[in-house]
């Protein structure tokens, strides 16, 4: 990475999407979460070698990972300035694909150690 | 209103939809829908059987974590370049368009390179599909997302020849926006991986092992 | 709108919309209608002679019709015949032709990828059913419980793996073009509470399969893998929990049944309105209700694993939910109820099949009830009280409701009315047939008769009502032969003059000729309420509020009128073979894994070349 884009250009509003709802990240920006992504990628390296207990470093992992998810799904997917109806859908998979499967996994037992 | 000129998937501007949503763009949005219970069910294989009781290798027999976290960040650069590729098409640059597109898939490949290369030392360590439960679910979960991928990558090559060959028009950035949100959501289920199989710690076999 | 320059393919783009080639390279939203609902009623009728297999062999005790290995591939196809090849492909083309006339549109969101869903499933369908000429068939149950699925020694469970995950892309695929569709194209004014309920029934349907069917296809791949490449999903004896499949399985099994009743609970609620001359009771009641039974459904998965030891919490947690469902599904029954009290009914054969349905449905609502209380399922699971309880449900309720649906739409597809006469008898053997067949296994269940075995013995005293059983389902097979006769001879009458709205309905498809033009409405109408159509035709008169036909009444769109329509053109999508040819590489890739590695590469090789051609070839030929 370390690559600056063109600055100067701002995005032809008419090429520009009618499902943008105005609010759209610069290149400039992308590039900002990108790094913001590595850190977070380095930061749960680095917890995952830090030696804590699993009851610490096991939440700390998976909340960084929603956090990146989160960052790609929001800003890179753009579903953050997008029409509400595309975020309905992936929510309604997304959400309805932890519920079911925690569901199991707890029947399980996988969570009674 | 009258007739309806009928427009439909992948082409050009907003075809008159009751929403004012294209059409691809929703049925992708279903899609990706839909493959979070496609992923979420290999991972919780995966998590159901981790940790139990078997021959080795285990994870931590086999994982090269730093390996892995590079590979990690070769594809999380890759969704960077992808969003870089679709900002230069919506300024109809579709010679830097190009360029990103290249790079995305250029990354792509890195990774699924460095895939191939950790299996393959994998399974010179011993693991293999049938050695035990680990080896079955680590393989079909990260090869269906290998899978992934590697379709990903042929879009994203699809899209250079085409825009290279004159078939892309060069005011749109539609098909590149599709094949973004595409690549992007598997980047984001590699997310899920990497921290759910290769960070979070594998407990010892020999505890109660499950249900 | 940008064009490009379209480089000549390899082949010249097929123009033909009539004859085979016009049947082979169609995307137009009524013929592939009719072509899944042509394949769905030749696989009922395989599926019949299999269930007719099943009741000669249980007919008395010791029976040798079928030997064992026999009877389990017979009652696993007849499973997986009715469920995936039958009802969902039938419901399919209901579904294809009807949505986009009544909701106003030319045609689905994606045409192409419509006709690619019809030839995967054709080919999903052919597939499995190869299995019989080329090792065995499928014979570890529809259900394919590992480890017994895992591992048979027999190739049939490859199949059934392989084949379902092909008929699964295919259902998929159309999930999510119906589901655009209505989300999408619905005609100006035409707000989602002004959709029919078929409609409505239509998109939760289809998100029931966005969502359910890839729980099914990671647990088909892990049997096939499982099964062809040594690893241990379901393998007890290194660790792995045969109960994972079971999860996975029902985890869609269950949604998969509201999406088998739930068209024809939409069916039922165009049909009933029709003739009771009275619109739909509770419309909102019936909608959301819809939405519920969708929802909940993803929540009861685990009744089907009440004795399979998930334990005393996860039992009562899915007993509350399992009766939690039957609350909105009485409330459509009430609306129903509602919708036919004192109103000028009809009874039609449509309308036979519909109430008759719904009586058939909530005798098996109720042995469901039954089912939800965990110590009284103990006694029924996998006895023949569970046979008689799906059976009332699919069969009674969505089988009946098909044949209401074929009598109702018949008209506007063909051009034709079927013969009424017929129709009755039909519906009253198959009413006393089904009864006969089914009503019986009640009994047989709770007298310990088991599921899934090719015989009994004479002690067990379960002779008699096997006898009935199997009487009455050569009675069901003599009223589908009636239905067969009266489609045969329906053909051979000459079309009735004009049967664009014989039933004097409510909703848009009556609106165009019968058969529609092409395109299907020359001008896409203004929709202003709910049953537009209905309200073109009639008003309410202020005074004594009864209904008066309106002067001009609600013009019908005829082929001719397409000429007439300010000039402007209608852009239709043009046929194409690409779908034809990128569904053809699934059974390629099916077979390559099962026999041979070249015909997998052969079928990658086809998939690139149908997707190739289908993404580089514009949708309308020659912009």
């Amino acid at each position: 990475m370390g690559v600056e884009p063109d600055q100067a250009v701002q995005p032809a509003q008419h090429a520009a999407h009618a499902s943008h709802a105005g609010g759209h990240p610069s290149p400039k920006e992308y590039v900002r979460i990108g790094l913001i992504l590595a850190v977070l990628t380095a930061l749960e390296v680095a917890a995952s070698y830090s030696g804590v207990s699993g009851s610490l470093m096991i939440p700390t992992l998976i909340g960084l990972a929603i956090v990146k998810f989160a960052l790609v799904v929001l800003w890179f997917m753009h579903l953050k300035f997008d029409d509400r109806r595309y975020s309905r859908f992936f929510v309604m998979g997304l959400s309805g694909a932890a519920t079911l499967y925690l569901i199991v996994l707890i029947s399980f037992g996988v969570f009674s150690r | 209103m009258a007739d309806v000129a009928l427009d439909h998937g992948g082409s050009a501007e907003h075809p008159e939809t009751t929403t004012g949503l294209p059409h691809t763009k929703l049925a992708m949005w279903l899609f990706l829908g839909s493959e979070c219970l496609l992923f979420g069910a290999l991972i919780s294989t995966y998590v159901l059987y981790r940790g139990r009781a078997g021959p080795p290798p285990s994870p931590n027999d086999v994982f090269d974590i730093p390996y892995t976290s590079v590979s990690s960040f070769v594809l999380l650069a890759s969704s960077l370049t992808m969003v870089l590729a679709l900002a230069a098409a919506q300024r109809l640059d579709h010679g830097q368009m190009r360029l990103w597109l290249l790079c995305t898939a250029m990354l792509g490949m890195t990774f699924v390179g460095g895939q191939v290369y950790e299996f393959t030392s994998f399974f010179n360590e011993g693991l293999s599909l049938e050695t035990n439960l680990f080896g079955t679910t680590f393989f079909v979960l990260t090869g269906f997302h290998g899978v992934h991928v590697t379709v990903g990558i042929l879009m994203l090559l699809s899209l250079v020849g085409m825009s290279w060959t004159g078939r892309l028009p060069t005011d749109q950035s539609f098909p590149i926006e599709m094949v973004g949100l595409y690549w992007h959501f598997v980047d984001v289920v590699w997310i899920v991986i990497f921290t759910v199989v290769y960070l979070i710690p594998t407990p010892s076999p020999g505890g109660p092992g499950g249900g | 709108m940008a064009t490009f320059e379209r480089r000549a393919g390899l082949l010249p783009r097929p123009t033909a919309t009539t004859g085979f080639w016009g049947w082979l390279t169609t995307i137009d939203h009524k013929k592939i209608g009719i072509l899944y609902g042509a394949t769905a009623l030749l696989f009922f009728l395989v599926g019949g002679l299999e269930a007719l297999l099943i009741r000669i062999q249980l007919f008395r005790p010791d029976g040798e019709v079928l030997t064992a290995a026999q009877y389990n591939q017979v009652f696993t196809m007849h499973g997986i015949t009715m469920i995936f090849l039958f009802v969902m492909p039938m419901s399919s083309a209901f579904f294809n032709y009807f949505i986009p006339l009544m909701i106003g549109a030319r045609d689905v969101a994606f045409p192409r990828l419509n006709a690619y869903s019809y030839w995967a499933f054709l080919f999903g369908g052919l597939f499995l059913y190869s299995s019989f000429f080329l090792g065995g068939a499928p014979n570890g149950g529809w259900f394919g419980y590992a480890p017994n699925s895992s591992t048979d020694p027999t190739i049939g469970m490859s199949f059934y793996a392989l084949g379902l995950i092909i008929t699964g892309v295919a259902s998929t695929a159309g999930a999510i073009n119906l589901a655009v569709t209505v989300i999408n194209l619905r005609a100006p004014g035409m707000s989602f509470f002004r959709m029919p309920v078929f409609v409505w029934m239509g998109l939760v349907v289809q998100l029931l399969l966005i969502f359910s069917l890839p729980i099914i296809t990671v647990d088909l791949f892990e049997l096939l893998f499982d099964r062809r490449f040594g690893t241990h999903f379901f393998d007890p004896t290194v660790g792995a929990d045969p109960l994972l499949w079971q999860h996975l399985f029902w985890l869609f099994g269950h949604p998969e049944v509201y999406v088998l009743i739930l068209p024809a609970f939409g069916i039922m609620s165009e049909i009933l309105p029709v003739f009771s001359r009275k619109p739909l009771f509770g419309y909102q009641f019936v909608v959301f209700s819809g939405i519920a039974i969708g929802f909940i459904g993803f929540g009861v998965w685990a009744h089907h694993m009440f004795a399979a030891g998930l334990g005393p919490v996860a039992n009562t947690a899915f007993g509350v939910s399992t009766a939690i469902i039957a609350i909105p599904t009485g409330v459509k029954i009430f609306n129903w109820m509602g919708t036919m009290y004192r109103g000028d009914i009809r009874f039609t054969s449509a309308m036979l099949f519909t109430v008759g349905g719904i009586a058939m449905f909530v005798i098996g609502g109720l042995s469901g009830v039954t089912h939800a209380i965990v110590p009284s399922d103990y006694q029924q699971t996998d006895t023949y009280y569970i046979v008689a309880h799906f059976h009332y449900v699919i069969f009674g309720g969505g089988v009946f409701a098909f044949f209401g649906a074929l009598f109702y739409w018949w008209p506007k597809v063909f051009g034709r009315l079927l013969s009424e006469t017929l129709g009755k008898i039909e519906f009253v053997v198959m009413l006393v047939g089904f009864n006969l067949t089914f009503g019986p296994m009640h009994i047989l269940g709770l007298q310990g008769m088991i599921r899934r075995t090719y015989t009994y013995p004479a002690s067990l005293g379960l002779t008699f009502w096997n006898e009935v059983a199997t009487v009455g389902a050569f009675l069901i097979a003599l009223s589908v032969l009636l239905f067969l006769i009266n489609v045969a001879l329906t053909s051979l009458r000459p079309a009735t003059a004009d049967v664009a709205d014989p039933w004097d309905a409510r909703t848009l498809e009556w609106m165009t000729s019968s058969p529609p033009p092409i395109e299907n409405f020359a001008e896409i109408p203004t929709v202003h309420a709910l049953d537009d159509f209905w309200h073109r035709k009639y008003v309410e008169d202020e005074r004594t509020g009864r209904l008066v036909p309106v002067q001009a009444g609600a013009a019908i769109s005829h082929e001719e009128d397409a000429a007439d329509h300010h000039g402007h053109a209608i852009h239709l999508p043009s046929p194409s073979f690409w779908p034809l040819v990128a569904a053809a590489a699934m059974p390629l890739l099916g077979y390559g894994v099962l026999f041979s590695w070249w015909l997998v590469g052969a079928g990658v090789i086809v998939a690139l070349v149908g997707f190739y051609g289908w993404a580089l070839e514009p949708s309308v030929a020659g912009e």
